[in-house]
């Protein structure tokens, strides 16, 4: 007991620690601070724009947007007043056509790339090409819809217009669709198939069902997409100053609209291309708020 | 009344039975259906490459590699070289992609990176989203009436200061290479941000806790641990990007001037592949338009290799961290 008391206490020699605050003055510090500033400016920086436009789309557009212009046709040269009702009509048309080609031929090709044989060679072309096809400039579906129908019909039309759209379209519903289905779990499949199911049921009664609410979203979002696709319909539906009597004709729509008014030297024209992308705009956050909340709905089950 | 399952369950309904011959003949119709859709999208690039291609053939026939290398388009003279249309699609994309990477990949940071409060993120991530929601058209609108008055002066004070750099060499005189380039950045950079944003979720946590354990402030791990190990789906964002700006068509319709025109210079007016399309095709004779069909193909050759490359990265990427895992 006393030996130990007469030990001298063993200390660790003292080594000089650096200090664990940050410290403003060091380099590495200081980057760090004009760093995170910088990309904090970088953020806002890039988010200017798209108040930019929705600040002139509701300041120029709305100004604009009564009833009148929705209903109305297209004024002529120096004419005062009028509207765009036939190119609201005219773009709903073009698309639904597209959504009623491109969604059930690419929810189709989903099954099959997803469930039915998703390593054969045909499906691992085509899930290839689709995600190629995406980048696909769209003016280019506009040229080849041109060969194809415009050329052999001989006339520009709504049905032109919707084909060139529905070839944007199909990739997008198809990798989306594919996507929601892979995510079903394997349990379920195996429990269908278990109770005796033949594959189409399976895919009908259970794959179906619960990737529903992924397969919508990435079909609102293609029909959002499309909806504000102008260069496809420039030689394809071209344009018309009147309602849309039949599908075999010429047809309006409000991009088409918007790029042929944008260049007029009229007051009146420009105010009304203003009201039209307010339109158009408000048409594709409404496709774009529905697939946010018809996706969201999958995670709170 | 209580239901009683078990008083059903002796009727023949709830009797399960195989599959029964119109249920095969279904399932097989039905799988062949699916087969001929997934069929369908490599036939229709197949057809796509085939029609443009006969479409192009007489142009390619007396044009030949001479369309690649011409500069001028003449239609009364029947003289068409596509030369300053692909210079000024690589150059606006370049252009663009300068700009709107660089804007993407510190976005993608931003993000990912824990500086914002997990709600806001998704705020922001929806800002950024809708940013690629908003058409092109009415990009080009915005453009000619808000953003070339915005940035004229500067342009006019760049020029006749630094006028004798070649990049200033020019006047701003409304539509031109700058405006374009910038729409063109707003709308990559969306795609930029997303394809990055991914491939710096899929690093494993550990990867940045090893580095903060090391004692590395938050840009150390980010410049030198996070980007490097997310460089190639970075990478795979940047070339998507690229493709994309290569094929966008309307807003650089409006605001590139559609001119002929080589010139290194920001202010120029300029032309590209698709606004040449955009701008020619609806007036277009029967000879022009086999002229543009070749031209067409040039624009889809390019997008094409573009869009593999990126895609290949992509691939790429995913497999090395799968693979890791």
């Amino acid at each position: 007991m006393s030996q130990l008391q007469m030990e001298e206490p063993v200390l660790p020699p003292r080594i000089e620690l650096p200090a664990l605050e940050k410290n403003l003055l060091e380099v590495r510090a200081l980057k760090n601070y004009f760093l995170t500033s910088m990309v904090w400016v970088l953020a806002v920086l890039a988010s200017i724009p798209l108040f930019s436009v929705i600040y002139m789309l509701i300041v120029q557009g709305g100004a604009r947007l009564d009833v009148e212009a929705i209903t109305a046709l297209p004024p002529a040269g120096f004419e005062m007043g009028g509207g765009f009702g036939n190119a609201i009509v005219g773009t709903l048309t073009m698309v639904g056509i597209a959504s009623a080609i491109s969604i059930p031929i690419g929810i189709m090709a989903a099954l099959h790339l997803s469930i039915l044989n998703p390593s054969s060679k045909i499906a691992t072309v085509s899930r290839f090409l689709a995600k190629v096809l995406t980048g696909f400039p769209s003016i280019l579906a506009g040229v080849f819809v041109y060969a194809v129908i415009v050329i052999t019909t001989g006339t520009y039309s709504a049905w032109a217009g919707g084909v060139a759209l529905a070839v944007l379209m199909l990739p997008t519903v198809t990798l989306a669709a594919e996507e929601a289905m892979k995510q079903v779990p394997q349990k379920m499949k195996d429990a269908a198939f278990g109770m005796g199911c033949t594959r189409t049921q399976v895919i009908l009664k259970v794959v179906l069902p619960t990737a529903l609410p992924g397969i919508l979203t990435g079909v609102i979002l293609a029909v959002a997409g499309a909806a504000g696709e102008s260069a496809p319909l420039l030689f394809t539906a071209l344009f018309s100053n009147y309602y849309m009597g039949e599908l075999a004709e010429p047809t309006a729509s409000l991009s088409i609209l918007i790029y042929n008014f944008s260049g007029m030297p009229f007051e009146n024209q420009l105010e009304l291309a203003w009201a039209a992308s307010l339109v158009l705009v408000l048409l594709v956050l409404f496709f774009n708020i529905l697939a946010r909340v018809v996706g969201r709905s999958k995670f709170k089950e | 009344m209580v239901y009683n399952p078990f008083k059903e369950a002796s009727s023949d309904k709830t009797l399960s039975a195989p599959p029964s011959a119109t249920d095969y003949l279904k399932d097989t119709v039905f799988r062949s259906f699916a087969y001929f859709c997934a069929l369908s999208i490599v036939l229709l690039v197949a057809y796509i490459v085939f029609e443009l291609g006969s479409q192009a053939l007489p142009a390619i026939k007396t044009h030949g590699l001479g369309f690649i290398t011409g500069t001028t388009w003449d239609t009364n003279e029947g003289v068409f070289g596509v030369l300053p249309e692909i210079w000024g699609t690589l150059y606006s994309s370049f252009l663009a992609l300068l700009l709107g990477g660089f804007l993407g990949v510190a976005i993608a940071i931003f993000l990912t990176q824990g500086f914002v409060h997990a709600k806001f993120e998704m705020i922001f991530r929806t800002v950024i989203e809708l940013l690629a929601a908003i058409p092109s058209v009415v990009y080009g609108l915005w453009g000619i009436y808000v953003l070339i008055p915005l940035i004229r002066p500067g342009a006019q004070w760049l020029h006749d200061t630094l006028g004798w750099f070649p990049l200033f060499g020019t006047d701003l005189s409304g539509p031109g290479l700058a405006p374009a380039a910038l729409v063109l950045a707003i709308m990559i950079l969306p795609t930029v941000a997303a394809i990055s944003a991914d491939a710096f979720r899929r690093i494993p946590y550990k990867v940045k806790e090893a580095a903060y354990g090391m004692g590395a402030t938050k840009w150390e791990v980010i410049l030198k641990v996070m980007l490097p190990t997310a460089s190639s789906g970075i990478l795979a964002g940047l070339v998507l990007g690229f493709g994309r700006a290569l094929g966008e068509t309307m807003a650089l319709a409006m605001l590139i001037g559609n001119v002929n025109n080589i010139s290194v210079s920001l202010f120029a007016p300029a032309n590209t592949l698709a606004s040449l399309l955009a701008s020619t095709f609806p007036e277009a004779g029967q000879i022009e338009i086999q002229a543009l069909m070749y031209a067409a193909l040039v624009l889809l050759l390019i997008t094409f290799i573009v869009n593999v490359a990126g895609l290949a990265v992509q691939q790429y990427t995913m497999r090395k961290f799968e693979g890791k895992k």
